[in-house]
């Protein structure tokens, strides 16, 4: 058996750890573009992905069955995007502000009510080889899709086609683009800001019970990198569109993937650096896309960061 | 804001209250989001009575627990005038952590060379070196705001992460000390580069330096004509600008005056703490500023009380895990819900019928 692929191991295991990678943060970005369309920014998604993977994952410990997991932690995803909905709604109260707060107090539970749950071990999620064809465990490894990841794609695709073709997607994007128009519409602004920040909160929710229950696949402290906040920068430069939410979250898996793929060919030189990928590479997106002059192109017309 | 509607009728008595609204209603939202952690330790089976006492011991109940609750406050001065300059031109600035970071990390580079210069001239160079690395990496948001439109919020937070990253690359490889096995450190300071304890205390200068850079931006924004050009385009952009205000020099100096902050906290971490830049610079002190900063609304007296309390919780926060059984996240949850307890009273400005202006 050969197995010494050399440099191709490289590009395999980017591959491989994209699709691992970019599970979460697709499903947090989708959240977070939901969210936006509706002309709200939450950047306390990335309390809701650590609050969502302890929960899925002590709902897995407890009950024994991932899916269990996954759906409390949608559930505790949607109330953190209620409250945060609910207190945006009152008077100058910042939306942004907000969910500094609720990153802190949704990382603050979760690792409160966490402690017990760092030990035992939970149920993974199913995955489908789809590597099967293949003798190369590393083409078998990379082609180990989750179920999630599907779920994801899914997602994506169902977003893209609601926003665009269904009447609740109208309402969200009228909402998204004039106060004004939605409320000479007869439309309440607030009520489905609202209820958009919580169904983007379950997407942060089902993000999170991914990360504790395949890849890395435990609960710890240190579960999340910041796919929360990623996303935020990633629903700009996917220019507020679900399909794009998709490419953009597996370029950013792929980018993440690049040091640990080094690192196991032998290059360990600048491995903190690959680890900085992602956020070089929102950043640069964000640059390059940004103008001092004009609202981003797609913009929703009510979201204050780009206003 | 309350001034406004000021109509004169109650006279004085009046006036002194809605000059008493922006203190009043942050202490009761202060309360309020004490009373609801109080609400969350009961559910948990734990007497609040118990933990306030303990936080009061273990924070300001004896010499020794003062002495550790201004220690953790130097820091946390500094980090908060990183969020709360910047805030003041209305823009939210939460990369502190970064400024800090690679501000101890250039205070550790440059004190290498320096191993034999007497402290007079190290030791300003060292935190020269530091604020200048903070105020470019903070006025690097600033600068991407006005220049390209780049929403400061989120390039501050990414910067922060790279900054983490640069400083571990930094100090896993090049500037190594190869005597440094477990935790990768830069060389540690000359014995000469070591900021010291204030005189009869268990507290580093960093405090002092704290307070000086608290009271100063206060003056700055509050007395200067700058300050009051910085608060015009906090207000509103558009009419700053048709008044001729410079608006982009304000928000370049004003992200590097706090970058120069949160930079002067990370050479106190390493010249006053441990003695060298590692890993521990990341403590979440920027993120600890950012609380604090919006509990003294971005007012340079009021973080100076509101960073103790803050400092205080901490103290404590050893104490209450031995003796109630809680874990640390438990200081989080406490600060969490503050915070929100805080920007929720935003909306009870002008609203409270103690305050209303009646007639």
């Amino acid at each position: 058996m050969e197995n010494d692929l050399g440099w191709w191991a490289v590009p395999l295991a980017v591959l491989g750890g994209a699709i691992r990678v970019s599970t979460p943060i697709l499903f947090v970005s989708l959240g977070e573009m939901l969210t936006e369309r509706s002309g709200r920014i939450n950047l306390g998604l990335e309390g809701t992905l650590v609050f969502g993977a302890m929960a899925g994952y002590a709902t897995a410990v407890i009950t024994g069955d991932p899916w269990a997991g996954v759906l409390l932690a949608a559930l505790a995803g949607a109330v953190f995007g209620l409250v945060h909905g609910l207190i945006c709604s009152m008077a100058r109260v910042n939306d942004i502000a907000i969910g500094i707060a609720m990153m802190l107090l949704g990382t603050g539970l979760a690792f409160y009510f966490g402690k017990p749950f760092i030990q035992p071990v939970a149920p993974d999620l199913p995955s489908i080889p789809f590597g099967w064809w293949s003798e190369v465990p590393q083409v078998q490894a990379a082609l180990n899709v989750n179920v999630l990841f599907l779920a994801g794609i899914a997602a994506a695709l169902v977003l893209h086609w609601g926003l665009r073709s269904t009447r609740p997607g109208l309402i969200l994007r009228v909402v998204g683009d004039s106060t004004d128009a939605a409320r000479a519409m007869g439309l309440r602004p607030a009520v489905i800001r609202t209820m958009a920040t919580a169904l983007g909160g379950a997407f942060a929710g089902v993000g999170g019970a991914y990360l504790s229950l395949f890849y890395p696949g435990s609960w710890n402290e240190g579960i999340s990198s910041g796919q929360g906040l990623m996303a935020v920068a990633l629903v700009i430069f996917a220019r507020w569109q679900p399909v794009n939410c998709f490419w953009a979250a597996l370029l950013f898996g792929g980018a993440g993937a690049l040091g640990p793929a080094l690192q196991s060919v032998g290059v360990t030189e600048g491995y903190y650096l690959f680890y900085a990928a992602p956020y070089v590479l929102t950043l640069g997106v964000l640059i390059a896309t940004s103008s001092p002059n004009r609202a981003l192109a797609g913009a929703p017309g009510e979201l204050s960061i780009t206003k | 804001m309350a001034v406004v509607e000021a109509q004169g009728t109650g006279g004085g008595a009046m006036a002194a209250l809605r000059r008493a609204e922006p203190v009043v209603i942050p202490v009761l939202a202060l309360l309020a989001g004490l009373a609801v952690f109080a609400l969350f330790l009961l559910t948990q089976g734990k007497s609040p009575i118990a933990f306030f006492g303990y936080v009061w011991q273990g924070a300001f109940g004896s010499a020794f627990s003062w002495m550790n609750t201004l220690s953790r406050a130097a820091p946390l001065l500094l980090a908060a005038l990183c969020v709360a300059l910047p805030a003041r031109l209305g823009l939210v600035v939460i990369g502190g952590e970064g400024a800090i970071v690679l501000g101890g990390l250039a205070a550790g580079a440059v004190a290498l060379p320096l191993a034999g210069v007497p402290a007079a001239v190290g030791l300003p160079l060292m935190a020269l070196a530091a604020m200048l690395v903070g105020a470019v990496w903070i006025g690097m948001a600033g600068a991407l705001r006005h220049y390209r439109g780049v929403n400061e919020t989120i390039s501050s937070l990414l910067l922060a992460y790279i900054a983490i990253a640069l400083m571990n690359h930094l100090v896993e490889g090049p500037l190594r000390d190869p005597e440094s096995l477990n935790k990768p450190s830069t060389a540690p300071l000359a014995e000469g580069l070591r900021v010291g304890m204030l005189p009869g205390m268990d507290v580093h200068w960093g405090l002092v330096f704290g307070i000086i850079a608290c009271v100063v931006a206060w003056v700055l924004v509050e007395r200067t004509s700058w300050g009051f050009a910085a608060r015009i385009a906090g207000g509103n952009v558009r009419a700053a600008e048709v008044q001729g205000l410079p608006v982009g020099r304000l928000i370049l100096g004003f992200t590097a005056l706090g970058g120069a902050c949160a930079g002067l906290a990370g050479f106190f971490e390493v010249a006053a703490v441990h003695g060298s830049a590692n890993a521990s610079l990341a403590a979440g002190y920027g993120y600890t500023g950012i609380l604090i900063a919006f509990l003294a609304r971005h007012n340079g007296l009021a973080i100076l009380p509101v960073a103790v309390l803050l400092a205080g919780f901490d103290a404590s926060s050893g104490l209450i895990q031995r003796r109630m059984d809680l874990p640390d996240a438990t200081m989080q949850v406490l600060q969490g819900i503050v915070f929100m307890a805080i920007l929720m009273s935003d909306a009870a400005y002008g609203r409270l019928p103690f305050f209303k202006a009646k007639g």
